[in-house]
């Protein structure tokens, strides 16, 4: 498969912090390739040094065939960039806004409409508001548009659903699907783990490095242990108890219930009646399929 | 060219859409420039006067009434003795004249031998050191018999002769708008896109960030200009500053104090990364100087040494000091090229630091 993006042994250090250390990994093109991490893992930093707004202290990527640091005006002329702050005049209208993104890319917008046709016409009723006063759905779709107009071949969006509302979000990877369809390569990140399904191959980053890249389906085939949820009252005296039984290799908050690993010879029914001798009561267990949030987990405590 | 006049028309925008740069930009200038003008005058007026004279005669009646028809001072009546202290403690008056008993013999009698006791003193309230000093001189200028001081040299007032402190202040008032629209304004807008995050988008594009740079001034280029030609018609029309020299001169010197500026902000866009700071740095770094050092307020010559020093590093200094020159000593081109060849200088060397700092990653 022709590469689109290849990142090999990158390093950023900020002083005595290093944002990112060896990451290697390489995105296919046409492919939606998904970072996942929580914040400060080092994923806004590696989106830099793709973008060509930083050098790295080690190691060299290649975007389309250039490379990052010697041939940094190429790239710029055929990647959209969508940052992880909100990067739009607030004080310009949504045409506007779109008409200087357009001239900053020397195009028109009416010869790549049919690129963000899909996209815009959800916001054209709002074409003479303020983009400052859109809603945060309205403006990361507008952001979208604006990274797109000029039909890059790669596109990078970095946290472009944090601070969305669920229906949103679900509307914007319908895009990304879209644009998929259209064969741009895109390189998204997201802190959110239930949106790694949607992507073609995700790598999880964590603490400045990667822990693993895969298909979402194949990074939740890499959990090969019995997962059960536990639930119950007092449930941190519950976590706290569950972690002191016998079997018991992990167990974890995970929403309204907790996430436990067992070790071979793991007997539920045992398990509950020890904790009902500690004066639990109504404890719930049952076994579950590992989440990509399971693995991340996992793959996180063997890092350390 | 497209591409470079829309990124013109998005920088006006910005300006025309917020109240506050336009409200900076557009009355600040007239505002200061009649504050300045009018209202903010260093010229002494109003003097109040209280006189003490035990025995009035023929020429101190005449003294009175020279006080009373002087536009600067105002007669406030005659007082007893006693009442000198309380009168200049409850603020009725500022100066108070005392007249000896014998003044008007004195006088009459130009051979009579001084005794070694004054005919007249002068007691002012030096609480305001200028009303003070300008009072007592006016006061000193009245009572000076012409026929007793025929050695008194005459003073001649060339290109200001009412001394009129507009005059001084126009040029002052030009080289402190044009530092705050050019620089201030323009290095704020420039910092303002790399703190929101939108000089990420336009690095990562074809464009040359000087492009975009570029663009962003000459918006504030064209207001310096508007406040330019608004100053010029206000300062002679409604201030009547003479104007004696070329107007051509004028803003020629105005054009390269305007590139000077706007070097000199783009240079602070590069130093500074939130907009807080690049305020912080131009009022520390410019602000500050300019007003105190440039001998827009105070006079270089009476500054300490190592001060006329650092005042020559202002580009303020030389801009006020060429203006003041061709606008109201209407002086040629020709005896203001040293100011013009130093301001050329500074300009050059300020874009070319400005160009080296600049930089087209994050860091």
């Amino acid at each position: 498969m022709e590469r689109a993006i290849t990142a090999e042994g990158l390093t950023k250090r900020y002083g005595s912090l290093t944002a990112l250390d060896s990451v290697s990994f390489a995105v296919g093109r046409g492919e939606l390739f998904g970072l996942i991490g929580p914040d400060g893992a080092g994923k806004s930093t590696l989106f830099r040094l793709l973008t060509t707004l930083l050098a790295p202290d080690a190691g060299h990527a290649e975007v389309d065939g250039f490379d990052t640091v010697k041939d940094y005006r190429a790239i710029r002329r055929r990647v959209g960039y969508m940052p992880g702050c909100f990067s739009l005049y607030p004080d310009l209208s949504v045409e506007e806004n779109l008409d200087f993104f357009a001239a900053l890319f020397g195009v028109r917008v009416r010869d790549n409409y049919d690129l963000i046709a899909p996209i815009y016409r959800q916001i054209a009723p709002f074409r003479t508001r303020r983009a400052g006063r859109l809603s945060g759905g309205m403006k990361q779709k507008l952001a979208l548009c604006c990274a797109l107009i000029h039909r890059p071949s790669v596109l990078f969006l970095d946290e472009p659903t944090t601070g969305v509302d669920a229906v949103s979000r679900n509307e914007f990877w319908e895009m990304l699907d879209d644009l998929r369809q259209r064969g741009i390569t895109t390189l998204v990140s997201t802190p959110y783990m239930d949106e790694a399904g949607r992507c073609d191959r995700i790598a999880l980053i964590n603490a400045a490095r990667i822990l693993g890249i895969d298909s979402p389906k194949g990074i939740v085939a890499r959990f090969d242990e019995p997962l059960y949820a536990l639930s119950g009252e007092r449930m941190y005296e519950l976590l706290l108890a569950a972690r002191q039984s016998p079997g018991v290799r992990e167990c974890y908050t995970f929403g309204e219930t907790h996430h436990l690993i067992a070790e071979a010879g793991f007997d539920p029914d045992t398990f509950i009646g020890t904790l009902a001798g500690k004066g639990f009561r109504q404890v719930a267990l049952h076994p579950i399929g590992a989440g990509i949030e399971d693995v991340f987990m996992k793959l996180m405590h063997h890092g350390e | 060219m497209g591409g470079f006049l829309s990124f013109v028309k998005k920088e006006t925008l910005h300006i025309v859409r917020d109240p506050r740069t336009m409200l900076i930009a557009l009355l600040m200038p007239v505002v200061q420039i009649l504050l300045f003008g009018f209202a903010i005058s260093t010229e002494v007026n109003n003097v109040n006067v209280a006189v003490v004279a035990p025995r009035p005669g023929e020429t101190i009646r005449q003294i009175v009434m020279r006080i009373g028809a002087s536009s600067y001072l105002t007669f406030k009546g005659f007082i007893p003795a006693s009442d000198i202290d309380r009168t200049l403690r409850a603020g009725d008056a500022d100066a108070v004249v005392v007249f000896a008993d014998d003044y008007d013999r004195r006088t009459a009698d130009p051979a009579s031998k001084p005794d070694g006791k004054p005919a007249v003193q002068l007691i002012m309230d030096a609480s305001n050191t200028n009303t003070a000093a300008a009072g007592a001189g006016y006061l000193r200028q009245l009572l000076t018999n012409p026929e007793a001081f025929k050695a008194a040299p005459e003073t001649r007032l060339l290109f200001n002769p009412q001394m009129k402190s507009a005059y001084n202040f126009v040029p002052g008032i030009m080289g402190l708008i044009f530092i705050l629209i050019c620089a201030i304004l323009t290095s704020v807008s420039i910092v303002r896109e790399k703190e929101t995050g939108t000089m990420e988008v336009l690095l990562v594009s074809p464009v040359r960030p000087l492009r975009i740079i570029l663009a962003k001034m000459i918006p504030y280029f064209t207001l310096s200009c508007l406040n330019l030609a608004s100053i010029l018609l206000l300062a002679r029309y409604v201030l009547d500053v003479p104007m004696s020299g070329s107007v051509a001169g004028i803003v020629g010197m105005s054009l390269l104090y305007l590139a000077l500026a706007l070097a000199l902000g783009l240079f602070i866009s590069t130093i500074a990364d939130t907009q807080v700071t690049a305020l912080i740095i131009s009022a520390i770094l410019m602000l500050i100087p300019l007003i105190m050092l440039s001998g827009m307020v105070f006079p270089i010559e009476n500054m300490p040494g190592i001060l006329q020093a650092v005042s020559c590093i202002i580009p303020a200094r030389w801009y006020i000091d060429a203006i003041r020159k061709l606008m109201i000593e209407g002086l040629p081109f020709a005896d203001v090229l040293d100011d013009f060849f130093i301001l050329a200088a500074m300009t050059a060397a300020l874009i070319g630091v400005a160009l080296k700092k600049f930089n087209d990653k994050l860091e």
